[in-house]
């Protein structure tokens, strides 16, 4: 017993541990909070976006923060994911009664898609760096969007049939399952909770496997110094695609998630301004941070509901928030104090 | 006919994001950062512009340097507050920095000029050349555009392969250390750099503003991405990639938009950049960094 | 950084769990009145500012006559940023909730409205939308949302009242059209008028789309159109944009008639904007600012010494809203001892049954479905001002 508890807090599986204990600890007590005193709607109606965001802002990290590739457009691999879940869950409604094996199949198949869209879009981006890497995302998540905003299908007796561009869909007595700009309407919402924290959980499990395995290490060598992990012989290119597209597989998972948790979503969600809040949670949580970049996700997404008093001024003052977080992040002089700070308690330790 | 007044417009709408994508490169260029408040500085350009021209009674000339000054005193404090502490942290904490910026910009003009769109003034001048009966006409607007377009490169070559500050930006854009061991104050050319892009940012938007005349709080964000998106075509941190970027890219828009697909030109512009840059991965002028051991 | 995260996190827990809990219904207070705790939520914040301040400008001026009148009911209004999205308008209709709304403005954009639509039905509470024209808001394909009714016409009637118009007014002209194709209310209307037109017999020679990021420069769209002789241009969009087609049109010297539907209401009142671009224009709508009876009259001269703006079609349906909500309470004598539950049904008689005159119509009804009846009115623009085209 003892042996299992210094393994899981040695210095190496100390943040796996965090990670695992903090998620499965919040959940339990969110639960056992929810069955014994009236939780508020507003909060209640947080969660499950708060997982997906989560989860997206994890599958992020994976490429900027591991990989070192600015990616500016992974709302785009969520789109896939989300639009692809809804498709597979609202025909799977007769089949499958039960909504938590649709959901789990819904968001295998989401992922699936979207990871065959990372593969795709991974083989021009790959090829590039920096910037131009960066604006090659960018532009895939814009293609995405605008290709998801023109796809009109639906389903009746006859079966399922589509058209690109303008609704020629004639249905008789039919679904309508995507609709051009106004995207999926009357979707069942089977999302919850505590699925949203087995995802984090699967997500995390994935990443930190990943992370330790043979790939993990090419790809963080690959980052560190192209030059000289290539000279070791390591393929970047593959350790590279596989980080991506395992980006891209959790981003849809997410997605899925999202999108069942609403009846209706819109193409237009998935924009250039989701991708970048996605980054935003990864930069404040810290490259490479997992725990940091969870706890970034969360705080991220609650400030604007916190800020609902402020009104009009709401979306000023988390504008100021973020520009003064990132200037304290950075700031040398805190970093110092910081520092002091933990030696002084590192001492103290010693002592024990 | 009707394929000459497409590529006149397509001319246009590129010069307008030509002289953005030239703020971004500058900047990009000396400092290291993508500034994505770039396009929010054309904003409040066109807001300085638009009241002093109707608030303020001011003539067409004085409105567009008040435009010129609010714009570069604004871009110059932003740098300031806002940068200059990054300049140590990593660039993406800068690039997090300027969408916080960007955001800052957009909710304030929201407060300050109220949501609703204004209609810009045309204050440069109106009408028209009419050739072939009025089949094709091109605007005096759009030729001013491509002239000031052209005016500005010029300018801002010979200025920086010239004058001292621009030999000085230079050597910041190539080694920012051993151009500090030379004696030049990094600080102060950034800021310079950062003063030069916001001014040429509120030329943008007399122009913008004149060719597209409204004017809303998110008028910048759009033109951004685009500039931002000519810029890497072009070859970012290029002063003439910025140009040809510029202008194939609003030519390849409104192409793509005449005899493919309204719907889908997102879509198409964006995959031609990916085809481009799969095929010149450093943009159409960028300069190709080897990398050293 | 991590310990500053802590302390918001730790902030938010005790905020949402202080707010825990549905208060109860007011019940009467002492001088006899009633006072509704009445919600909505709609863009605050973001691209679409302008339509939810609209609202909340025009919705707190009703409030304001109201409570300020000697009215026996009397109204606590609270509007929500939700800034026009799904996600959003969940967490603000959460926020609404939690603080005991119980009739609502519902939203104000139909995006942020289909996602929130099923909520409200759920939870019986009544809502109203002034501007959501989506018919995603009142029903979906697969059942009707009771207590949920519009104040708008909805997208696809206002497709076939525009087709229809053009049909039996324009017949033999060429029509052209250029719609915004990621907006929900553009390709709504533009969907309908299509089929509609075909079905009647209007000649369409030429369609163009815009997006978001495209929607800047329009010549490549008008010079199509001016090649396939339009004569005749549909723009099922927003004054914003068709401020924009206008005046490129202008300067390349093409004229043929502008034909829009409500959003175009609020193209005279843009500042700046040189409303001589806009003569000839004909535009479907429900209210004119510039009528002349005494309840727009007065209605817009409020608007404008307290917001500083005219008000537009939105803001004259969510006035409208709050009125029509009043009669509806007040024929129902509404007491305050009705629980939410017992007062969403008795709306929902109230509002199948009643008829309400108001800014934008006289004697509108509501159908089982939640779609107003009222027809829109086609009005030309001449010398600047609204004149009825009929």
């Amino acid at each position: 017993m003892k042996k299992i508890l210094d393994n899981l807090l040695h210095q190496k599986n100390r943040s796996r541990t965090i990670s695992y204990a903090m998620i499965i600890g919040t959940y339990l007590i969110i639960e056992i909070l929810m069955h014994s005193i009236r939780m508020s709607r507003l909060f209640t109606s947080m969660l499950v976006p708060c997982c997906c965001y989560i989860v997206l802002a994890l599958s992020l990290n994976l490429v900027v923060g591991f990989s070192g590739e600015l990616s500016l457009g992974h709302a785009g691999f969520m789109a896939v994911g989300a639009f692809t879940a809804i498709i597979v869950s609202g025909l799977c409604v007769q089949m499958i009664p039960d909504p938590i094996i649709r959901l789990f199949i819904s968001i295998i198949a989401g992922s699936i898609v979207s990871g065959i869209a990372g593969l795709l879009v991974s083989v021009p981006v790959l090829k590039l760096s920096g910037d131009y890497l960066a604006i090659v995302t960018l532009a895939f998540g814009q293609i995405i969007k605008s290709l998801i905003t023109n796809i009109y299908l639906g389903f009746d007796r006859n079966g399922m049939q589509f058209s690109f561009v303008n609704n020629e869909l004639n249905l008789e007595q039919g679904r309508m399952l995507l609709s051009g700009p106004m995207g999926a309407t009357d979707t069942a919402k089977i999302s919850n909770f505590s699925s949203g924290v087995l995802l984090i959980l699967a997500t995390l499990f994935i990443i930190y496997s990943l992370i330790d395995s043979k790939y993990g290490r090419a790809i963080m060598a690959a980052r560190d110094d192209r030059i000289a992990a290539e000279s070791i012989g390591i393929d970047i290119l593959r350790s590279k695609t596989l980080a991506f597209v395992t980006s891209a597989i959790l981003a849809g998972a997410a997605g899925a998630l999202y999108a069942l948790n609403y009846s209706t979503l819109q193409p237009a969600k998935f924009d250039f301004n989701t991708s970048i809040l996605a980054l935003v949670y990864v930069v404040f949580g810290g490259l490479g941070n997992i725990n940091g970049t969870i706890i970034a996700a969360t705080a991220l997404y609650v400030l604007p509901e916190l800020l609902r008093s402020l009104q009009d001024y709401r979306m000023l003052i988390y504008a100021i928030v973020l520009i003064i977080v990132m200037q304290l992040g950075s700031s040398a002089r805190l970093k110092r104090s910081l520092e002091q700070i933990r030696n002084r308690f590192a001492r103290k330790g010693d002592v024990r | 006919m009707t394929f000459l007044t497409y590529l006149i417009s397509g001319l246009a709408l590129g010069s307008v994001y030509a002289i953005i994508a030239l703020g971004y490169t500058m900047v990009y260029g000396i400092a290291k950062m993508l500034n994505f408040a770039h396009g929010d500085i054309i904003m409040a350009g066109g807001y300085a512009a638009f009241y002093a021209y109707t608030r303020f009674g001011m003539p067409a000339g004085l409105a567009i340097l008040f435009s010129i000054l609010t714009c570069t005193i604004l871009g110059v404090i932003i740098e300031r507050l806002a940068y200059k502490p990054l300049r140590q942290a990593s660039s993406l904490s800068v690039l997090i920095t300027a969408i916080g910026v960007s955001y800052f910009l957009q909710n304030s003009a929201q407060l300050m000029f109220g949501s609703d769109t204004k209609i810009f003034p045309s204050i440069l001048t109106e009408g028209s050349f009419r050739f072939f009966d009025g089949k094709l006409i091109i605007s005096y607007l759009t030729l001013i555009t491509i002239f000031t377009c052209i005016v500005i490169m010029i300018g801002l070559t010979a200025f920086i392969n010239k004058t001292k500050i621009g030999k000085a930006m230079r050597a910041c854009a190539e080694d920012k250390g051993a151009a500090q061991l030379m004696g030049i104050n990094i600080d102060t050319t950034i800021s310079i750099t950062f003063a030069i892009g916001s001014g040429l940012a509120a030329i943008a938007a007399v122009l913008l503003c004149s060719t597209y005349p409204s004017l809303s709080p998110t008028l910048g964000s759009m033109p951004g991405i685009k500039a931002f998106t000519a810029a890497v075509f072009g070859g970012i941190g290029s002063i003439p990639g910025a140009l040809l970027g510029g202008i194939l890219l609003g030519i390849i828009e409104n192409m793509t938009k005449a005899y493919l697909s309204t719907q889908l030109s997102d879509a198409i512009v964006f995959s031609v950049l990916i085809i481009v840059l799969l095929i010149k991965p450093t943009g159409l002028l960028g300069k190709k960094e080897n990398v050293k051991v | 950084m991590k310990k500053l995260f802590v302390v918001l996190l730790s902030v938010l827990c005790v905020l949402t769990l202080a707010g825990c809990g549905k208060s109860g219904n007011g019940g009467a207070d002492s001088d006899g009145t009633v006072t509704v705790k009445l919600g909505g939520s709609g863009p605050l914040s973001g691209d679409a500012k302008v339509y939810g301040e609209a609202v909340r400008n025009a919705a707190q001026i009703a409030v304001d006559e109201i409570n300020a009148s000697d009215s026996k009911i009397k109204f606590d209004f609270r509007m929500e940023d939700d800034e026009a999205s799904g996600e959003k308008a969940d967490t603000a209709y959460s926020t609404l909730y939690d603080w005991g709304m119980q009739v609502s403005l519902f939203t104000v954009t139909s995006g942020a409205g289909a996602a929130v639509a099923a909520s409200y039905d759920k939870d019986k509470i009544f809502a109203i939308t002034p501007s959501g024209s989506s018919t995603a808001l009142v029903y979906t394909d697969s059942q009707n949302f009771k207590g949920n009714f519009q104040m708008c016409f909805t997208d696809p009637n206002q497709g076939v009242a525009a087709a229809d118009y053009l049909a039996s007014y324009f017949g033999g002209y060429k029509v052209a059209i250029i719609y915004k194709s990621d907006d929900v209310y553009s390709a709504g209307v533009y969907e309908k008028f299509a089929a509609e037109a075909e079905a009647k017999g209007v000649s369409v020679v030429y369609v163009g789309a815009f997006t978001d990021d495209t929607g800047t420069d329009f010549s490549t769209q008008l010079t199509a159109a001016k090649d396939n002789n339009a004569n005749l241009v549909f723009l099922p969009i927003y004054y914003q944009p068709a401020s924009l087609i206008l005046k490129q049109a202008f300067d390349m010297a093409y004229t043929p008639i502008f034909f829009g539907v409500d959003g175009m209401d609020g193209i005279l009142t843009l500042e700046g904007f040189d409303t001589s671009l806009a003569e000839g224009l004909y535009l479907l709508t429900p209210f004119a600012s510039d009528a002349d009876d005494a309840l727009t009259k007065t209605f817009v001269s409020t608007y404008e010494s307290k917001f500083g703006d005219t008000p537009n079609q939105f803001a004259a349906d969510a006035y409208d809203c709050v009125y029509a909500i009043k009669q509806a309470l007040e024929n129902m004598g509404y007491d305050g001892t009705m629980s939410t539950e017992e007062l969403y049904d008795a709306m929902i008689a109230q509002f199948t049954s009643m008829t309400f005159n108001g800014l934008t119509g006289n004697d509108m009804t509501w159908a089982e479905n939640g779609e107003v009846s009222k027809a829109p009115k086609a009005v030309i623009i001449i010398d600047g001002v609204y004149v009825s085209a009929e």
